[in-house]
């Protein structure tokens, strides 16, 4: 059974979000995702700087099966990415709400993360799929 | 469509194998352990594959050989018993309707293990040409691959008749006191067994190799990848009825009495075209892909030449967990299939550079003795 920590929200298209301490949106793949792909071996990351609408293509997770699109699930600018997954990928299936993080942004606005699927509604998607 | 399931499917399930359908069988595409681990495992140790969806088939009854002659260029007649060959059906106009590997078990009678996606047509394809042989499909008979340096010491434990084995050798042995028939052979370029049984027995012996420190259950995902490291057609991505055996760098599978010159030449669909093809070349061949970098290619993907013209196209490809990168095979323009040239792959709007690389891309391991 994947996990799906209670204190994130989630997007409809497998992202999770956590809102940090200093304002920042952290955001990497759920662990319902990662499984659903297998063994990651790359992860294409946004460029710092980038400034994402909600939903814009942020990047892409290929694992041995398939190639996915990743979403921004919220508007901001990236201020950091995860550039340790460049050489270890499979961080993202061991590890996937933590040290398989992807980027961080400065949300636009704080209230889009509101928005987003309680872990609760998100667990029930991944049942209904 | 209902899957057709495989009399390991229980065991599976207990094993927590994710299911995929594949040729009309419900398949384990992986374990709990995930594809990259299983195919180290078999690189490392021993894997068990479940490859009971394929077809096996036997011809029996005077002129067997002949008849599959008719259909093969391979050297059937001069099989020894119990030895085996990699062979193709080839249709008139030299594609390749299947690869199977035919067992002689005695002087008239073989056994054919073929491809489940082409079975159905196989088994017509044979029937066809009967000249008053029997075919007999073992509809009640798994398949198990055990696969890896330690398969023979395993074996040995599980075994010992069958343990002696050299490569595309086979002989009929008994475990647990079911009769079992068991080759040197297998398609992840490790050393290794198929073992056929009989479908009621197949669980036991699966759960009594799986018993065995060395040995873990590996998935279809695995099998993909390994075979490909080794270098190894899959029907259907590098082998299809439009592509020649001679394109498909399977020249070696057209056995020296049966070619142009050889003492029973030609004779099977579609010589004549294979023989021209033998000497004009064809103008794409088979060659392996390594990529530069950490992004995968996909089964296809076109290839460029360094200016940008596309030559060619992937037929299979996947991370390499042996070679820790992104490989494929394609099929290019011939002049650019020298090891070493350096194309680009367009892949998801990108162009990754990627290398000719000479197969296998992991060495083959065969115990030949």
């Amino acid at each position: 059974m994947s996990q799906t920590p209670s204190e994130l929200r989630y997007a409809v298209t497998h992202e999770w979000a956590r809102r940090e301490e200093d304002g920042t949106v952290t955001v990497g793949i759920t662990d319902h995702a990662q499984e659903a792909l297998g063994d990651v071996v790359f992860v294409e990351l946004p460029d710092v700087g980038t400034v994402f609408a909600a939903a814009d293509d942020a990047g892409v997770v290929e694992s041995v099966k398939a190639a996915s699109d990743v979403y921004a699930p919220v508007s901001g600018e990236v201020i950091s990415i995860n550039s340790t997954l460049e050489e270890e990928p499979e961080t993202v299936n061991s590890d996937p709400y933590n040290d398989g993080w992807f980027y961080k942004l400065q949300p636009a606005d704080s209230s889009e993360l509101e928005a987003l699927l309680s872990a609760e509604n998100y667990q029930q998607q991944c049942e209904d799929e | 469509m209902t899957l057709l399931h495989t009399p390991l499917d229980a065991l599976h399930r207990e094993l927590g194998a994710k299911m995929v359908p594949f040729a009309g069988y419900d398949m384990p595409v992986q374990y709990p352990a995930g594809i990259i681990s299983e195919h180290l495992h078999t690189r490392q140790a021993a894997g068990l594959f479940d490859v009971s969806h394929m077809g096996q088939i036997i011809i029996e009854g005077p002129g067997s050989a002949a008849t599959l002659e008719s259909l093969v260029p391979a050297d059937v007649d001069g099989l020894a018993d119990n030895r085996q060959t990699y062979a193709v059906f080839t249709n008139a106009q030299g594609g390749i309707l299947d690869d199977l590997i035919i067992t002689r078990w005695s002087q008239d009678t073989f056994f054919l293990v073929v491809n489940a996606g082409c079975k159905t047509q196989d088994i017509a394809h044979l029937r066809a040409h009967l000249s008053g042989q029997t075919l007999t499909v073992l509809e009640d008979h798994a398949l198990l691959a055990l696969q890896g340096p330690a398969a023979r010491e395993v074996m040995h434990s599980v075994c010992g008749d069958a343990a002696e084995l050299r490569f595309m050798q086979g002989r009929p042995a008994v475990i647990n006191g079911v009769n079992v028939y068991i080759t040197c052979s297998g398609y992840t370029g490790e050393d290794g067994f198929e073992i056929s049984v009989p479908g009621a027995a197949a669980a036991n012996l699966a759960r009594r190799l799986l018993g065995e420190k060395l040995v873990e259950a590996v998935g279809l995902g695995a099998r993909d990848s390994l075979r490909l490291e080794a270098g190894l057609c899959l029907y259907g991505h590098e082998l299809t009825a439009q592509i020649d055996p001679v394109q498909a760098g399977l020249g070696w599978s057209i056995s020296q009495p049966r070619r142009a010159e050889g003492e029973r030449a030609g004779g099977f669909p579609g010589a004549d075209v294979i023989f021209r093809r033998m000497v004009d070349k064809p103008a794409l061949r088979r060659v392996g892909l390594r990529v530069n970098g950490k992004r995968p290619v996909r089964e296809g993907q076109s290839v460029l030449d360094e200016s940008g013209r596309q030559v060619g196209e992937i037929c299979s490809a996947c991370y390499g967990a042996s070679v820790g990168g992104p490989i494929a095979m394609a099929y290019i323009n011939r002049e650019l299939g020298l090891p070493g040239t350096k194309l680009l792959v367009v892949s998801r709007g990108k162009q990754l550079p990627v290398t000719v690389t000479p197969m296998p891309f992991n060495p083959q391991r065969y115990f030949r003795g």
